[in-house]
């Protein structure tokens, strides 16, 4: 997947990413962090077809993501915005069977296919055995890694993920990364996931996209892209970054304020 | 296979469906038996598959046939029209008699029977026979177009604007309304007055007609935009990355929802809280995500025919005197503290 100098914005305001260019690592997990406003979620969304660039444009396997048919795009790229509503009188079960869409026909039944993507997502997720509860009766990180689910069961080799831990716990944000990550390293898939937690995008993104004022301000392995110069630079945030497992930790330290 | 729960139809809906259809047809025999001659349920059948003395096959086919068949139709166009305004929304206050597709339909259908009015009380047959439902279905247009128009934000309809914007539509054309009451000659004006508060007194086979030419081509539409629904219940995002072309299917919708509520006000007046409750009833019964269609639809002619019945005869009962109610006075009786329950869900946050 290739961004190539994509401009977006909304109606006449002035744009909020510009001339962006980025090559995401196949089969990999990207981790796009920046401050609030920098335009990581705006980026996403002209990574999948929810804005439609001003300027430039993103490829999919050499293909301008806007030149092909909705539902071929909907096989190949799957998307999760930010805080999904989950409707009342849904099952586990059937929120993950619309992961499905794409693939079926106007009044066709399930297939075979179709059963095995949901119960493999379900495995996945590890929520086999709540399939049949009604979604709404979940906690928020069961209910996350249903939304998961149901983007895993559209079964696209490339996904999109806006913020998929926030309002959760450290230890149900975790969990969802856990399953984020297993999509890209168990199933090879090509994740690209926006996040506000650096130290979670540290520890487990293969790449990392950091965003200052809709461009990139530095991108690379987390090792060498998160360094205090750059905190103090793109976030204006004095903090100590030390290592754990091989991968940066970002602290406050509050002694470092003037 | 363990997977039952995520088949598109469940059975539980289609059972319902079957059992509002029945009690509608019931309730419609009944309705076909009572009047000022009373007739026996097997004489109303005989004269429906036309058999029976003349006299009978007139009263049951001729004079009251109209008026059930046009409840029923109307009862199944109101009810899917709030069916899919409530689910394209997320909403289930967004109704098209709280929207103001109602209200416009009726503002337009007044002003036909006011501003083509001879003052003898009648309008020329044709102008009536197309003119009315016409200039209904326009008038809906017109007023959902506006609330689509003013509800946009960022280049989208915000769905949580709808409502409220809609009320103000519905205020503003019933408040056309009221003037085009106020100018139009008394008869007329009398006649509009009636109409408004959704009657289905007197009704012919030329108001019935249009609602069931509606409902036949527009029910099958709607249900066959069920996969799209399923999407957009998750919202125009998760839709969208689903593949489906939202301000498409939500524009055709629309279309859909108006034309079918602005029919049903053209065919017996703009009858009340059908189009509300009968899609929510619907769909906590059914216990799904969004009304079911054909269960809603069911229900919404259960629904109509059974306050006709009950507007029709009521006071009778009650000895209260000869008078026989609007449909919508009944519909509305039932259905308003429903819509107070609704809001007092809302607020709580559910």
């Amino acid at each position: 997947m290739d961004v190539e100098n994509l401009t977006l914005g909304y109606g006449p305001d002035e744009p909020v990413v510009s001339e962006l260019s980025l090559a995401v690592p196949s089969g990999q997990l990207t981790a796009i962090v920046g401050p609030n406003g920098s335009g990581k979620s705006t980026l996403l969304r002209g990574m999948s077809r929810l804005l439609a660039p001003r300027s430039g444009r993103v490829l999919l396997d050499g293909k301008d993501i806007h030149q092909l048919p909705a539902r071929e795009l909907a096989r190949q790229l799957g998307l999760l915005p930010q805080g999904p509503v989950t409707p009342e009188g849904i099952t586990v079960a059937e929120l993950v069977s619309r992961g499905r869409h794409p693939h079926r026909g106007l009044f066709a039944r399930l297939t075979s296919d179709d059963h095995q993507a949901i119960d493999d997502a379900l495995a996945a997720v590890e929520l086999v055995e709540l399939r049949d509860r009604p979604a709404e009766q979940l906690s928020g990180g069961q209910r996350q890694r249903v939304w998961i689910a149901m983007v895993l069961a559209q079964g696209t080799q490339y996904l999109l993920l806006d913020e998929p831990t926030t309002y959760l716990d450290l230890a149900h944000a975790v969990d969802v990364m856990n399953v984020v990550h297993a999509a890209a390293h168990t199933t090879g898939r090509t994740v690209v996931t926006v996040l506000h937690d650096l130290t979670l995008a540290a520890q487990y993104a293969d790449h990392l996209v950091v965003m200052g004022a809709g461009r990139i301000a530095a991108e690379g392995p987390p090792a060498e892209v998160l360094t205090e110069e750059l905190l103090a630079e793109v976030f204006g945030l004095r903090a100590k970054v030390v290592e754990v497992g091989g991968a940066p930790v970002v602290v406050p330290d509050r002694t470092l304020v003037p | 296979m363990t997977a039952t729960t995520e088949v598109a139809v469940k059975p539980r809906t289609v059972v319902l469906a079957a059992a509002f259809a029945v009690a509608a047809v019931v309730l419609a025999l009944v309705s076909l038996s009572l009047g000022t001659t009373k007739l026996p349920l097997d004489e109303v059948l005989r004269a429906l598959f036309g058999g029976g003395d003349s006299g009978t096959r007139l009263i049951v086919i001729e004079l009251r046939m109209p008026r059930v068949a046009t409840g029923l139709l109307v009862g199944i166009a109101f009810a899917v029209s709030g069916a899919l305004l409530q689910t394209l929304s997320r909403n289930p206050l967004a109704s098209p008699d709280i929207i103001g597709v109602n209200s416009g339909a009726s503002a337009a259908a007044v002003g036909v029977i006011v501003l083509a009015g001879t003052g003898g009380g009648n309008i020329s047959g044709a102008a009536e026979r197309i003119g009315l439902p016409l200039a209904a279905v326009l008038g809906g247009l017109l007023a959902t177009l506006i609330v689509g128009l003013l509800s946009i934000q960022r280049g989208v309809v915000d769905a949580s604007k709808v409502v409220l914007i809609g009320v103000g539509v519905a205020a503003a054309a019933n408040s056309l309304v009221a003037w085009l009451l106020v100018i139009g000659d008394v008869t007329d004006a009398g006649r509009a007055a009636a109409w408004l508060a959704g009657s289905l007194n007197a009704r012919t086979w030329s108001d019935a007609v249009p609602v069931g030419l509606a409902v036949t081509v527009l029910l099958p539409v709607a249900m066959m935009f069920g996969r799209e629904l399923e999407a957009l219940v998750l919202g125009d995002d998760v839709a969208s990355s689903l593949g489906v072309r939202v301000s498409r299917v939500r524009l055709a919708l629309l279309v859909v929802a108006t034309v079918l509520a602005a029919m049903a006000t053209a065919g017996a007046g703009p009858i009340t809280f059908v189009a509300l409750v009968a899609p929510q009833v619907a769909q906590r019964l059914a216990r799904t995500d969004r009304p079911p269609l054909l269960t809603t639809a069911m229900l919404g002619a259960l629904f109509v025919t059974l306050a006709d019945l009950i507007a029709r005869n009521g006071l009778q009962v009650l000895q209260v005197g000869p008078y026989e109610l609007p449909v919508g006075v009944v519909t509305a009786a039932a259905g308003a503290p429903y819509l107070l329950h609704l809001i007092g869900r809302q607020q709580k946050g559910r």
